[in-house]
């Protein structure tokens, strides 16, 4: 039975990768996301400068032959720190993102396999999470464990589990009700067993997209925390903390402020129409 | 109805205690002692131990807490450490700033998607209907920080009429307006083309054609009517981080507002000023929900008419 369960999931992930492989915007967004994992990976590599390296002659120089993208007040080179800008930026969008599933999943299946109270308080908590905005939580938590790398992947997991939870848990109330739940119950499965061989690989698809659509919004918290000064310590480059720091300079140097943005917005925007496309692929109602 | 109305409101006030309690420890167990910080790297011991006790710091945290609390629901939020004014007044001077922003933004919002929405439903699958919606996922995903600042560049420096800080002449609204509430024109176009195409091919729409209305008055009345519950849920949702977009959005165009007063005030470690700074903003978005919550059920007849929730 464990055999053909296996073959049955493998055929759907199979249906899932074809249906994605015909939606051209998603293949050219999921192109431009390995892309940019691999700046990610590789930035010592391709950087040309050191995006830390002060160089005071050339401080704002418009961008030339040497510095495609110019160099910043103090005469970095601003297009090294936008490689490593990436590398900050999906980091924190990919751990924030594991942590908020590890502590979502958990959450989200207690929920809705034991239900009653445990349920009532669960649900209770993902509400109050829910009613905050994520910025102001996110402020506070960063008040509260201080500035830096670590502690943003920190705050925006904590901040984000609740969404996963409610998504896990409305999936996992509908497969309680399945024959094969129910099957390995009356078989005498522990609990244990049926969440992680049964409900877990059913789960997997929601993980799989809540995650996907979680990054992005994580590097714009991200972004948006640095760039008030709240996020990474400086020098690090993170593309808000550049952002920020580009703000004095708009009247002589507007590319400064030009180049992390565009970087941003390719980002996001490639991260949630693949979200889009793994969606319409994922969910077997969408599909003809 | 009633018990509805009843239930709602006792878990609005649930999630409020707890979010209180959430924020009260979080900001009140941090490492670093803001007297310390206040008193400077050189203080002699006596000397914190004495502003720790006139600042109420040395008693237990809970009680700490139930005397913030109490104090807060009766208006009375502390005073801040270092500029020695009651946090209530300062909180009142900065929501004025953020409430007015907000509220303007929010205006050009919905007048600019609930057009764009409907112009690209009316549309759909040609290259107007492609333009906006590409548009619209473009303004979803920029940080509204940056508009903010692509605006200056573009606008705010070539014509001098339009400033680029502060609130003081109306002409000052335009592009901080403009950059906030690009974002959630963006996402009220899309949810609003969606909720009219799902109308659209309703049965009574081709029976208000038929029976000779016209077209205008079948979008307006009969269309835009019925697609309007998922737009009213995204406005209460987008209302909430509307006060979190407008922090940014004040930090660029230097609107001394809530993000200003919280943002300073967490660099100096003043926690009176941002706990209630905090606790002020997430009691708006809890009442903007039960709202959102009650405006759905007068509307939604499942909801109005009992079932379990």
């Amino acid at each position: 039975m464990g055999e053909r369960n296996r073959d049955a999931s493998r055929g759907y992930y199979q249906e899932s990768w074809r249906v994605l492989k015909r939606n051209p915007v998603a293949m050219v967004c999921m192109i431009i996301v390995i892309l940019l994992t691999l700046v990610a990976v590789l930035a010592p590599f391709i950087a040309p400068y050191d995006p830390n390296a002060i160089d005071m002659p050339s401080k704002l120089k418009a961008p030339c032959p040497e510095h495609l993208f110019g160099c910043d007040e103090m005469g970095r080179d601003i297009l090294s720190r936008c490689i490593y800008g990436c590398r900050i930026s999906l980091s924190v969008g990919l751990v924030s993102q594991l942590i908020a599933l590890v502590i979502g999943y958990f959450m989200g299946v207690c929920a809705g396999y034991f239900g009653g109270k445990v349920d009532a308080v669960i649900s209770f908590m993902i509400q109050v999470f829910s009613s905050l905005p994520d910025l102001l939580l996110a402020m506070a938590l960063m008040f509260a464990l201080g500035r830096g790398l670590a502690n943003l992947y920190i705050a925006l997991g904590v901040l984000s589990w609740a969404k996963t939870a409610r998504l896990i848990r409305g999936t996992v109330l509908q497969l309680k009700q399945k024959e094969y739940v129910q099957a390995c119950r009356i078989d005498g499965g522990s609990s244990l067993r049926i969440i992680m061989r049964h409900l877990l690989p059913n789960c997997i698809p929601t993980l799989i997209i809540t995650v996907t659509m979680g990054i992005p919004s994580a590097i714009l918290s991200e972004a948006s925390l640095s760039f008030l000064g709240l996020g990474v310590r400086s020098p690090m480059a993170s593309w808000g903390a550049m952002i920020s720091a580009s703000k004095m300079f708009i009247r002589t140097s507007p590319f400064y402020s030009l180049f992390p943005g565009f970087c941003m917005i390719i980002t996001v925007i490639a991260f949630n129409m693949l979200g889009d496309g793994l969606r319409d692929a994922l969910d077997p109602k969408l599909r003809k | 109805m009633k018990q509805y109305l009843i239930k709602r409101v006792l878990l609005a006030a649930g999630i409020l205690f707890a979010i209180s309690i959430i924020t009260f420890f979080v900001l009140n167990i941090i490492p670093g002692d803001p007297v310390a910080l206040m008193l400077g790297d050189n203080a002699d011991p006596q000397a914190i131990e004495t502003v720790r006790h006139n600042l109420g710091m040395d008693k237990p945290l809970v009680q700490q807490y139930l005397e913030w609390i109490t104090g807060f629901m009766t208006g009375n939020m502390g005073e801040s450490y270092f500029q020695h004014k009651p946090v209530s007044s300062m909180l009142v001077t900065s929501f004025g700033y953020t409430a007015r922003l907000a509220a303007v933004s929010y205006a050009v919002a919905l007048a600019l998607g609930l057009s764009i929405g409907i112009i690209a439903a009316l549309n759909r699958g040609n290259a107007i209907d492609h333009t906006l919606m590409t548009l619209a996922v473009a303004g979803i995903s920029a940080p509204s920080f940056w508009v903010a600042i692509v605006l200056q560049i573009f606008i705010g420096l070539r014509f001098k009429a339009i400033p680029i800080s502060g609130l003081g002449k109306p002409a000052a609204y335009l592009l901080p307006c403009l950059s906030l509430g690009m974002r959630y024109a963006a996402s009220i176009a899309r949810i609003t083309r969606t909720s009219m195409l799902e109308v659209m091919n309703q049965d009574f729409i081709r029976t208000a054609r038929a029976k000779g209305l016209s077209r205008r008055r079948t979008v307006m009345v009969h269309m835009f009517r019925n697609a309007l519950i998922p737009i009213i849920t995204v406005v209460g949702t987008d209302l909430t981080t509307l006060f979190a977009g407008s922090m940014l959005t004040e930090s660029v165009f230097n609107i001394p507002g809530m993000g200003a007063l919280l943002v300073d005030n967490i660099t100096k470690r003043d926690i009176p000023v941002v706990q209630g700074g905090v606790m002020v903003v997430a009691m708006l978005c809890v009442l903007i929900y039960l709202a959102v919550d009650l405006l759905y059920a007068a509307v939604d007849p499942n909801i109005r008419l009992g079932g379990d929730r």
